[in-house]
């Protein structure tokens, strides 16, 4: 834990609101509000397990709950949160073996994201074609 | 000419070596755990992830009886309990940094990284106690 010291007022060093946004930047913030996104929706992993282990009826009112039109779009957007993050960790691998930082990044950026929309789908077509 | 800074150090100083004094991690006590920690159960979470991914679809639309004999079978059983494990200690590590980043308030950032070390910890030990349940046969 790093000490946060009295507050002062001392001239800032520009942030955020100075930059032209980057669809690199862009990304990197994504992850972090994937990040945040999952760390909540795993209340959601812990219910269904409770419900499970609870009652017949504690399942019943979790899979209503899941099933429902807004249930469905929220672990719709779980799943992407989960495959977003998981391929910008992959990103941050490459990066780790001193990778991906020429003008090869903004590729690796785009395919992160590509590629979780389309995982996302196909996770999501698998699972309603196999339970139908 | 010598500087206190440049040249061996006074023998008084200390005995240790710039080397020893980093193996034992200096004033600070403590390294680079959380970034070498967050890589290996990022890691870990991107092939428990997918294991995940496939007993959820297995369970899923499944009756209260076939979703319990799935989620209590030994395979299933240890594999979320290492999910839980490994995505737990992550998101309790990417969360401190993010609290780290952006509340300023010494009284505030303590209370929320106590907050994220509860929440953490609840979710791994209510989810394992659940699938330890189902699993033994409570």
């Amino acid at each position: 834990m790093a000490d946060s010291p009295q507050r002062i007022d001392r001239p800032l060093s520009p942030h955020l609101q100075i930059y032209r946004p980057l669809f690199t930047m862009m990304m990197s913030i994504v992850h972090r509000i994937t990040g945040v996104g999952l760390y909540f929706g795993m209340a959601i992993l812990v219910w269904w397990l409770l419900a499970a282990a609870t009652s017949p009826s504690a399942y019943a009112t979790f899979s209503a709950v899941a099933g429902s039109p807004i249930g469905l779009l929220v672990l719709f957007g779980f799943t992407w949160a989960l495959l977003h993050h998981a391929l910008g960790g992959v990103r941050h691998f490459i990066w780790d073996f001193i990778h991906g930082f020429g003008p090869e990044r903004v590729l690796l950026a785009k395919a992160t994201l590509a590629g979780s929309v389309v995982l996302t789908v196909v996770v999501w077509i698998i699972g309603l074609a196999l339970k139908g | 000419m010598s500087t206190p800074h440049s040249g061996p150090a006074p023998a008084r100083a200390t005995m240790r070596t710039p080397l020893g004094r980093v193996r034992g991690l200096g004033a600070a006590k403590s390294g680079t755990e959380h970034f070498f920690t967050q890589r290996l159960t990022g890691a870990a979470n991107l092939l428990l992830s997918i294991a995940f991914i496939i007993i959820v679809i297995s369970v899923a639309g499944q009756s209260y009886a076939a979703a319990r004999a799935t989620l209590g079978h030994p395979l299933v059983a240890v594999i979320i309990l290492l999910t839980l494990l490994s995505v737990t200690t992550h998101m309790r590590i990417g969360m401190q940094v993010v609290i780290e980043d952006y509340v300023h308030t010494e009284g505030l950032k303590v209370l929320l990284i106590v907050a994220n070390t509860f929440f953490s910890i609840a979710v791994a030990l209510a989810g394992a106690f659940a699938v330890l349940k189902i699993s033994l046969g409570g």
